[in-house]
């Protein structure tokens, strides 16, 4: 077990565990310090310098993110001085960001705006600077628009560190500094393999995912394609699924999910070929008949098999619940152990 | 999983995913993980960050080679004798577990015997793998501890699939990687609910939580439950019912959510299987080509359209829940089945909803006793064996004392593959799984976005014989065996070794099972999807007469 490490943040006694950040411990204290670069599942960056706090007996102004708390730690987070460079780094950051907040899809959810609300920023004191960035549009899933871009680097450190598939990194020094693709490829040039994890981390309205509804309410189920079980929230609008969000809390993909999990649900589930009514054959091949008709016939016709001539497939994509309920009907009902399923396929 | 069932008593994972984090070793043994479990294929990446070391043992030079320390690239169908020869070379250096093998294994004397004929020579030969690579992989696997394997169906999916696992179960007590955090034996499960499924007893040798149905007290407690049920002998498994299918002796399929007319080994004598029923019921989603043949299509409901649970590949039991109602006309699966039940007059399938069903599960599976809606819905999942609402589930197996009793040794000898290149059929095919795509792709190319990633089948060969060949990237072959032929663009790769050609199964267009071999798992009748002997040749492409010409 970890050591429990008591300090005070703005003369408040708070309690935490060693090799947690000044940060952390604040913000599961209530204590809300403003933020962009840090992401709780990456490692602490220091970048975007928003989180600055005063900490006694050390010189300047530490980011909090990348501090570890410490026995007896007193720590300050507010202040002319923090308040001053907190607002020089932010209105940085502004003034090479679009100004069209209401035409962006992160409007409301992004956390630039959010730090700005927080700091009571409301126009931008610095010449805007940016010139024109490429965007790229090649994923069909996501885009990357650098434009909105503010070097935060959580999604190229999400590439390194959660997927390790080191797709994206920021390249060049200074101004030239860009989110960027081996030998300037596009995304689907290169060896991404579209999970999209850095677009669940992305602050602001630079990676997006193309498809952008939001949901009216959220359901908490497990994903349908491979035995990983990822935890995930269907969102639901309109009758529809319109977004897949990794359930942070799930015990065996913490979060993450992959290509299918994320991107490949919404369109098969309501796809305009699914099965809507049974069909049974006749001589002119197979015609839609009701559902009493057809169970009927399915039951009428089971009824005259004896249990070694009949064979039951459940289903590895099934529930647990359809699984069992269709192999009592095997063993129970038509007599026969004669059920499998494709485990070996 | 049959063989470490016969050997720990269970055959499923015996770790969680969550422990790959305190592995000092992992070892992956027939795996395609970045591409088949992606989510896991993340956490063995950090795992190898964080300076765990990584042996990867695959003929293909799949994805995680690049994060590897050691690449054994054997020759396929040669796990047994390769992992063998590690097990010896761990004895004879005195790496081996002294004290894990005397408190918990048995049949240890049998089992050093049968390691003689694995020699490093031979071995070497009979796998094309160095022996200095095989030494040092057993050195790195039995020095870093915790170690843990995973293994996927490329070691189960050959006629000798069983004594594969088992020579992985040897290798792991061996060396005392069992029942321990950051170690174990951990078979990836390939679709989504294919542990549950066996949990369920949807096996023809078992009831619900592994009861044996040739067990006349399980028996009993279910003639109990259910009023009535089947006999004490055991049933058929699916590539049997299919045998049986074609000579009559049965009639009558009921078939959910699967399509064996894509995903079966031999599809010419699956179809002719189902043709021959005398009545087919399927029941799914989409059409596909297994509903193409039915009597009777029943409209299922998809996941996200009812409530139920799913098992994962680590036991990990967590809810499904319903987000919209069924696609106007489907049904849910349990409902259609115990409407049928209920035509029938059968009683004990008026269930008022999946809730209902679990209920009963708790009852009479004793591994599922604890794990009940309200638990998952105030903590999210839980692994069995849960016995009670007290227990807190169980992440690693076999702690304290193996299922069984004591882990069993298991003596093995080295078998070829049923069918082996020659000099018509001169290449060995695999098949497999991609990323973007899942099974027979009946959900995934649906999906506009995987289908621009990879929308067609392509002939993974190697660069060597591509040039022997006269091959070129994109070049439209054609894949024969002996059991039938499909066309295929190619794709040259050194992913796949000289003398070995790959494909998936996603595409209907390109049936690759049409090819794949009759040959199954001696124990288990697992099919032989990763080796079969095909021929590749370049399709001529006829020179078009044009009106206007000649
Ligand atoms: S694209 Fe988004 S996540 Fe990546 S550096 Fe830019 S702002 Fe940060
Ligand atoms: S999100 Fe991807 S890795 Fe996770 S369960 Fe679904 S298919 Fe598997
Ligand atoms: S959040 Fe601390 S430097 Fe960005």
């Amino acid at each position: 077990m970890a050591q429990t490490v008591k300090f005070t943040i703005d003369g408040k006694q708070v309690t935490s565990t060693e090799g947690t950040t000044v940060l952390e411990a604040a913000l599961s204290a209530g204590i809300f310090i403003p933020n962009l670069c840090f992401h709780p599942d990456l490692e602490p960056y220091g970048g975007c310098r928003m989180c600055i706090v005063e900490i006694q007996g050390m010189r300047g102004m530490p980011t909090s993110c990348t501090i570890k708390v410490a026995e007896g730690m007193i720590v300050k987070t507010f202040g002319p001085e923090i308040d001053k460079t907190r607002r020089d780094a932010l209105q940085l950051l502004l003034a090479n960001h679009p100004t069209d907040c209401l035409a962006c899809v992160k409007n409301q959810r992004c956390e630039l705006q959010k730090v700005a609300a927080y700091m009571g920023v409301t126009e931008r004191t610095m010449q805007r600077t940016a010139r024109p960035q490429a965007v790229d549009e090649s994923n069909p899933f996501f885009k990357l628009d650098r434009n909105y871009c503010i070097l935060c680097a959580r999604c190229t450190r999400t590439c390194n560190e959660i997927t390790c598939v080191n797709a994206i990194d920021l390249v060049s020094r200074g101004d030239e500094t860009r989110v960027s693709l081996f030998q300037d490829q596009q995304f689907m040039e290169s060896i991404c393999r579209s999970c999209g994890e850095c677009v669940a981390r992305c602050p602001v309205g630079a990676l997006v995912s193309k498809n952008t509804v939001i949901p009216s309410s959220e359901v908490l189920t497990t994903c349908c394609y491979c035995a990983v079980g990822c935890s995930m929230y269907l969102g639901v609008r309109d009758g529809k699924i319109v977004s897949v969000r990794g359930n942070s809390e799930g015990k065996s993909n913490k979060g993450k999910l992959c290509v299918k999990g994320r991107f490949g649900i919404a369109e098969f589930v309501t796809h305009p070929d699914r099965l809507t009514s049974p069909l049974v054959k006749g001589e002119n091949g197979q015609v839609q008949a009701s559902w009493d008709d057809a169970l009927q016939i399915v039951a009428d016709r089971f009824k005259t098999y004896s249990p070694d001539e009949i064979a039951v497939v459940a289903s590895a994509r099934t529930t647990n619940e359809d699984v069992y309920a269709v192999q009592k009907l095997a063993r129970a009902v038509l007599g026969t152990n004669n059920v499998d399923n494709c485990a070996r396929l | 999983m049959a063989g470490l069932a016969t050997q720990f008593g269970s055959g499923a994972m015996t770790n969680s995913i969550g422990d790959f984090k305190d592995s000092a070793c992992l070892l992956s043994i027939g795996a395609n993980t970045t591409e088949a479990h992606p989510v896991i294929g993340f956490e063995m990446k950090q795992a190898v960050k964080r300076g765990a070391k990584l042996i990867v043992i695959n003929p293909r030079k799949v994805g995680l080679v690049r994060h590897a320390d050691l690449w054994l690239r054997p020759k396929s169908g040669t796990n047994v004798p390769l992992i063998m020869a590690m097990c010896r070379v761990i004895l004879e250096n005195g790496w081996h577990d002294e004290a894990f093998m005397a408190a918990r294994c048995e049949n240890l004397e049998a089992f050093k015997e049968s390691l003689e004929q694995y020699d490093l020579e031979s071995v070497s030969r009979i796998t094309g793998v160095p022996a200095e690579d095989i030494k040092a992989a057993a050195c790195m696997y039995a020095k870093n501890t915790p170690a843990a394997i995973s293994y996927a169906m490329g070691i189960c999916e050959f006629s000798h699939g069983t004594d594969g696992v088992m020579a992985v179960g040897n290798l792991a007590m061996l060396t005392g990687n069992i029942g321990k955090p950051g170690a174990g034996v951990n078979p990836l499960r390939g679709q989504n609910n294919v542990q549950g499924a066996c949990d369920m007893g949807a096996l023809p040798t078992t009831y619900p939580g592994y009861q044996s149905v040739t067990d006349p007290v399980s028996q009993a407690k279910f003639a109990l439950a259910w009023g009535k049920t089947s006999g004490l002998k055991p049933g058929i498994t699916l590539s049997e019912m299919f045998d049986a299918a074609c000579d009559g002796r049965i009639k009558a399929m009921y078939i959910i959510g699967e399509n064996p007319m894509l995903s079966d080994p031999n599809l010419a004598h699956i179809e002719k299987a189902l043709r021959s029923l005398d009545f087919l019921v399927v029941q799914d989603i989409f059409q596909t080509e297994t509903t193409a043949l039915a009597h009777v299509v029943l409209p299922g409901a998809s996941f996200a359209e009812k409530d139920g649970t799913f098992t994962n590949t680590e036991r990990r039991v967590q809810r499904v829940r319903k987000a919209i109602e069924p696609v106007s006309g489907s049904r849910p699966d349990w409902l259609v089945t115990c409407q049928i039940a209920q035509k029938m007059g059968a009683q004990g399938f008026d269930y008022k909803g999946p809730y209902d069903i679990m209920n009963e599960i708790n009852r009479l599976s004793p591994s599922w006793g604890g794990i009940t809606y309200e638990r998952l819905d105030a903590c999210g999942s839980l692994q069995w064996p849960c016995p009670t609402v007290e227990h807190p589930g169980t992440p690693i197996l076999h702690t304290h004392v193996f299922t069984r009793g004591r882990g069993k040794f298991m003596p093995l000898d080295y078998f070829p593959p049923f069918e082996m290149p020659d000099d018509e059929f001169p290449f060995l095919l695999d098949t497999g799984r991609a990323l973007f795509h899942y099974h027979t792709g009946t959900m995934t190319r649906r999906v506009g976005g995987l289908n621009r990633f990879m929308n067609e089948e392509k002939l993974q060969i190697n660069p060597a014989d591509a040039q022997n060949l006269d091959i070129r990237d994109g070049d439209m072959l054609s894949i024969a065996s002996r059991r039938g032929k499909v066309t295929a663009r190619a794709k040259i790769t050194d992913v796949t070794p000289a003398g070995t050609v790959y494909m998936t199964f996603h595409f209907r267009e390109t049936p690759s099972n049409l090819l794949t071999s009759p040959g199954r798992d001696v124990v288990t009748a697992t099919p032989e999807y990763k080796a079969c002997a095909v021929k590749v040749e370049k399709v001529k492409v006829e020179k078009l007469k044009s009106g206007g010409e000649g």
